[in-house]
């Protein structure tokens, strides 16, 4: 849980405010996934936010608080947004329609009104899911808290 | 059931059109299919089944042979029997099948032979203790034979040139797993890989031949380009098509200076060397030349370069097999020396002297496969394949004897075989009709050749009964074998060689049996040809004469053959100096080596400024070329005091990255120039564009400080790999580049004619794409497979990314080195031209070494 070789001493009000930040930013990748389709925003955009968030953990909690972000592994979250993706665009060849066919369904919520769902949205979940898994990744890669040095690699041959 | 069904479905759906009334079965396809599945389900079940696998292998040739006699009437008729099936519809390539006479001939050979050869390896693969157990890849030899039978059959059968082509690719790679059969022998495998070496180059040349002979053509069916053959002219494309297509041909069929191949190939089984280096496989390429050959022939440098080739190697065949010791080499040679024959005899394009070879391709498939068994049966049961060994033969040995001496006076051209009869109509063909240039000197070289080859026909015979024992020899080998108390082999072992011994008598005394069939496969090559009849007796003409002539001075070089031998020594000595070809062949192999690591070394000399500054200069350099054609000025480049802000702000941070000395401080300034890009996005209005850069730029900063934590926090200067002027040159470059590319490549938009795709995306971003954010339907919806793809990128990125950090590269772990896997030298591969001894003495140990696993 120490911070990362190099990193200035770990600053309270860094580390509460980032607490904050790190849900708003979620929350704010979100909208930008579901707006995606009708208002600036989309799966990539949403993926890059919430990577930024995760960021910003790292920047206070190091490499074990980026491990401890989501339940499932990095990789499982980067197939599971690649498989999502495939699936959105095969189905409908399933169904006799064109690759990337959209769907389109509209509803009545409860407090959201009237809501319209386009398929399109796991398409883009997909998106979002990859680009997530791609930040974990790199950070799980090169994000370890101990830098080796000279001598670590003389110890390990 | 199932697969009948699939055929028939195939039938019903797959006929494009009915080019031909007869096109209504599926039996052709469905007989390449047997091939194919048998094949697969014998090397599957190769362990269970050892050597009787042979016995499920021979249904397939024989189911082919069957089928071939019930068309033979029709197609003796003149009626080919076609099939047509689409294949690959968006390439315009279909499977078009199509048995026509000379197609027929080639099944007989293919198939026939390939009978006779699963019952002789049924024998062959019995070991003399019946408690041994059989090598287990037996099996697995079987299975590929068949496979391999299979794609013989499609390149004979197919009348599509792709169709053909694959085919004869998959006799390659077949080829080179029968070979290679025995892998745990250095030698095989080495002989494996040279063979799939030169077929496999050969055949991408011929893949560029056949697709320039077909585009030129405008057909890719043969059938059709023989109606119709498009003429050089003035076209050198042509002409080098038909050169690459000539390549094709000799890599395949060992002709000189490929030809080295061939007798290495030799270390595989003896039933394989019959099939496939004798009587099949090497035809492939004689059978090219046989269809090109009516159309082409007279076009472009055909008939120089074939007629040079195909008369070099019947001579340097002859020659060198007259040096062998081990008779199976001396087959070899002398395979090779006939191959060049059939190239002289298909390849002139004069139907007369092509008639002739239609005979020498059925007598030498007929007396070759004979002789191969014969050697076989005698490596198999005394354990030598070396004249200085053999000491003659008991009683029980007579008929492998009579199919030896049969097989061999075929192939010396004496009467009354079969072998004698193509040997005269090939005289005749090129005394009567040879009317090219260089006809004459062909001429005279078949001659000479043909004395060459009565020369060692005797050799083999001679070696046969003993004539060559040599005492001294016997003495200094390992192991003792007595040929003449060798077990006698079983009349099932000879059989085959027996039957193929009396057809080459029979098919010699009547020619009237091969009479029709060597007339309409003729017609099939040359449709307006007028084939003369096939006899035995044409009277006392030239080329009988020519006949004496050889039998004449081939008896007189067998009967002072230590002098023959003495000079041929001394003579080998001079040619040594002329590298062979199998020196030319590890030269080449070794040649590609070096200058591969030559150029590695240059290029992945493992310092990244290099490879950045290679990559960059090439990425932006080539579509430079193309893009300052287009260059049309700068336009409106200002447009709002804002971008003079913006643009100031990049070009002052990039300055900056370049010039800082501190790492950290560089990757800051970068991240700058990419938030002054995003608010050029802001002013330009494209908020979708201008988020992703900003989310971009945060997200790889954050990567930057990571990994730069890595390393130094500054630079230091000791010895650059690219100098200050030199890095500041390229970065120039690649800056104008850019440039360029972006001006031009945004100003092309307004030059597309037509309703603009930008318009037809925004008008239909709602309705077909149910979003109004249109950026976000071009990603998701209309260019969703750019996405799919760039989503699976960024999944091998990560995956990659990852590796690089974690994989401590280990040495042990990487493979074989180059050197491991192809400085393999077999003994005396550095023997020069005409020395017999290296490559014979390297089979022998093979054969003995081999015969010691027999008996251990």
């Amino acid at each position: 849980m120490s911070a990362p070789v190099g990193a200035p001493p770990r600053s309270m009000i860094l580390d509460q405010s980032i607490k904050v930040l790190y849900h708003s930013i979620l929350v704010l990748a979100l909208y930008f996934e579901f707006a995606g389709h009708n208002l600036p925003g989309g799966g990539f955009v949403g993926g890059l936010m919430a990577g930024a968030a995760v960021s910003l953990r790292y920047v206070s909690g190091g490499a074990e608080a980026v491990r401890t972000t989501f339940r499932a592994p990095s990789h499982v979250i980067l197939g599971v947004g690649l498989f999502l993706s495939s699936a959105t665009a095969l189905v409908p060849v399933l169904l006799g329609g064109a690759v990337l066919e959209h769907a389109e369904y509209e509803t009545k919520l409860p407090i959201f009104g009237k809501v319209k769902v386009v398929s399109a949205l796991s398409f883009d979940a997909g998106v979002f899911l990859v680009v997530v898994g791609l930040v974990l990744m790199a950070f799980a890669a090169f994000g370890d808290d101990r830098v080796p040095t000279e001598t670590d690699d003389e110890a390990t041959q | 059931m199932a697969l009948r069904r699939d055929v028939a479905q195939v039938d019903v759906d797959g006929i494009t059109s009915a080019r031909s009334p007869l096109a209504s079965s599926a039996f052709m396809f469905a007989l390449l299919v047997l091939h194919l599945v048998m094949g697969i389900a014998i090397v599957a079940a190769g362990r269970q089944l050892g050597r009787q696998a042979f016995a499920v292998a021979a249904v397939a040739p024989l189911a082919t042979v069957i089928w071939a006699i019930t068309q033979a009437g029709g197609v003796l008729d003149g009626e080919p029997v076609t099939e047509s099936f689409s294949w690959v519809d968006g390439l315009g390539i279909s499977l078009d099948l199509r048995l026509d006479a000379f197609a027929l001939a080639m099944v007989a050979v293919v198939s026939g032979i390939g009978f006779l050869i699963c019952l002789y390896a049924l024998s062959y693969f019995k070991p003399h203790d019946p408690t041994t157990p059989v090598k287990s890849n037996v099996g697995r030899l079987a299975g590929t034979m068949t496979i391999f039978a299979g794609a013989m059959l499609g390149v004979v059968l197919s009348d599509h040139l792709i169709a053909l082509f694959i085919a004869w690719e998959l006799t390659s790679i077949t080829s080179y797993l029968l070979i290679g059969n025995d892998d745990t022998n250095p030698r095989a495998r080495a002989a494996a890989l040279q063979a799939i070496l030169i077929t496999g180059m050969g055949g991408l040349v011929l893949l560029a031949g056949l697709t320039i002979v077909g585009q030129a053509a405008g057909t890719y069916r043969l059938s059709e380009i023989i109606e119709n053959a498009p003429t050089t002219g003035s076209s050198t494309a042509l002409n080098a098509g038909l050169i690459c297509v000539l390549i094709g041909a000799f890599t395949k069929s060992a002709q000189a200076p490929f030809s080295s191949w061939l007798p290495g190939a030799m270390v595989a089984p003896t039933p394989v060397s019959a099939y496939l280096h004798s009587a099949t496989m090497v035809k492939a390429g004689v059978y090219l030349v046989a269809r090109m050959a009516p159309m082409f022939a007279t076009e472009g440098n055909w008939r120089v370069v074939l007629l040079t080739v195909g008369a070099a190697t019947m001579l340097i065949g002859g020659l060198r097999a007259l040096r062998q010791h081990d008779l199976k080499l001396l087959l070899a040679y002398g395979t090779v020396s006939q191959l060049g024959f059939m190239m002289l005899l298909f390849g002139t394009g004069d139907d007369h002297i092509a008639q002739a070879g239609v005979v020498l391709l059925l007598a030498h498939g007929a007396f070759k496969a004979a002789l191969f068994m014969v050697v076989g049966i005698v490596d198999h049961e005394v354990g030598t394949r070396d004249i200085r060994r053999l000491t003659g033969f008991g009683r029980g040995w007579r008929p492998t004897l009579v199919a030896g001496v049969v097989g061999a006076a075929s192939m010396a051209g004496l009467p009354p075989l079969f072998g004698f009869i193509s040997k005269e109509k090939a005289l005749d063909g090129y005394i009567e009709h040879g009317d090219f240039i260089g006809s004459t000197v062909v001429l005279v070289v078949i001659v000479v050749a043909s004395i060459l080859t009565f020369a060692y026909s005797a050799r083999f015979v001679l070696g046969l009964f003993g004539v060559f024992a040599d005492s001294e020899f016997e003495a200094s080998c390992d192991d003792a074998v007595d040929s003449h108390t060798a077990h006698a082999p079983s009349l099932q072992f000879v059989g085959p060689a027996l039957f193929l011994s009396a057809f080459t008598l029979a098919a010699g005394c009547a020619p009237v049996i091969v009479d029709r069939l060597v007339e309409m496969a003729t017609l099939a090559l040359h449709p307006d040809a007028e084939p003369k009849p096939v006899h035995l007796w044409n009277g006392f003409n030239t080329a009988f004469m020519l006949s004496l002539v050889v039998i004449g001075t081939g008896t007189a070089l067998t009967v002072f053959r230590s002098r023959v031998a003495a000079t041929q020594s001394v003579t080998s000595k001079a040619i040594r100096l002329v590298p062979s070809s199998e020196q030319s062949f590890n030269f080449l192999l070794r040649g590609v080596g070096v200058v591969a690591r030559r150029v590695t070394g240059l290029l992945q000399n493992g310092s990244l400024p290099i490879y950045v500054a290679v990559i960059m200069m090439v990425v932006t350099g080539v579509p430079l070329i193309a893009f300052a054609q287009e260059w049309t000025g700068f336009g409106d480049v200002i447009e709002t005091p804002v971008h003079v802000v913006l643009v100031a702000m990049i070009i002052v941070a990039a300055l900056g990255a370049s010039i800082v000395r501190r790492r950290i401080a560089a990757a800051l300034m970068l991240g700058a120039v990419g938030y002054a890009m995003a608010g050029l996005y802001v002013v330009q209005g494209a908020p979708d564009l201008a988020l992703t850069q900003f989310a971009i730029e945060t997200l790889s900063t954050v990567l930057f400080v990571l990994v730069l934590r890595y390393l130094p926090s500054t630079w230091t200067h000791r010895a650059p790999a690219i100098a200050a002027p030199m890095r500041i040159g390229v970065s120039v470059f690649v800056g104008v580049s850019v440039f360029v590319f972006a001006l031009v490549a945004s100003g092309a938009r307004s030059d597309v004619s037509g309703p603009q795709q930008s318009e037809m995306m925004v008008e239909n971003s709602l309705t077909k794409g149910k979003g109004s954010n249109v950026v976000n339907v071009i990603l998701v919806d209309f260019r969703g497979w750019d996405t799919m793809g760039e989503i699976t990128v960024l999944l091998v990125a990560a995956v990659g990314a990852v590796s690089l950090a974690r994989g401590g590269r280990r040495r042990d772990e990487l493979g074989p080195t180059f050197e491991e896997i192809f400085d393999f030298e077999p003994d005396g591969a550095d023997g020069a031209v005409g020395d017999s001894e290296s490559p014979a003495s390297s089979l022998m140990s093979a054969a003995a070494r081999r015969d010691e696993e027999g008996h251990a």
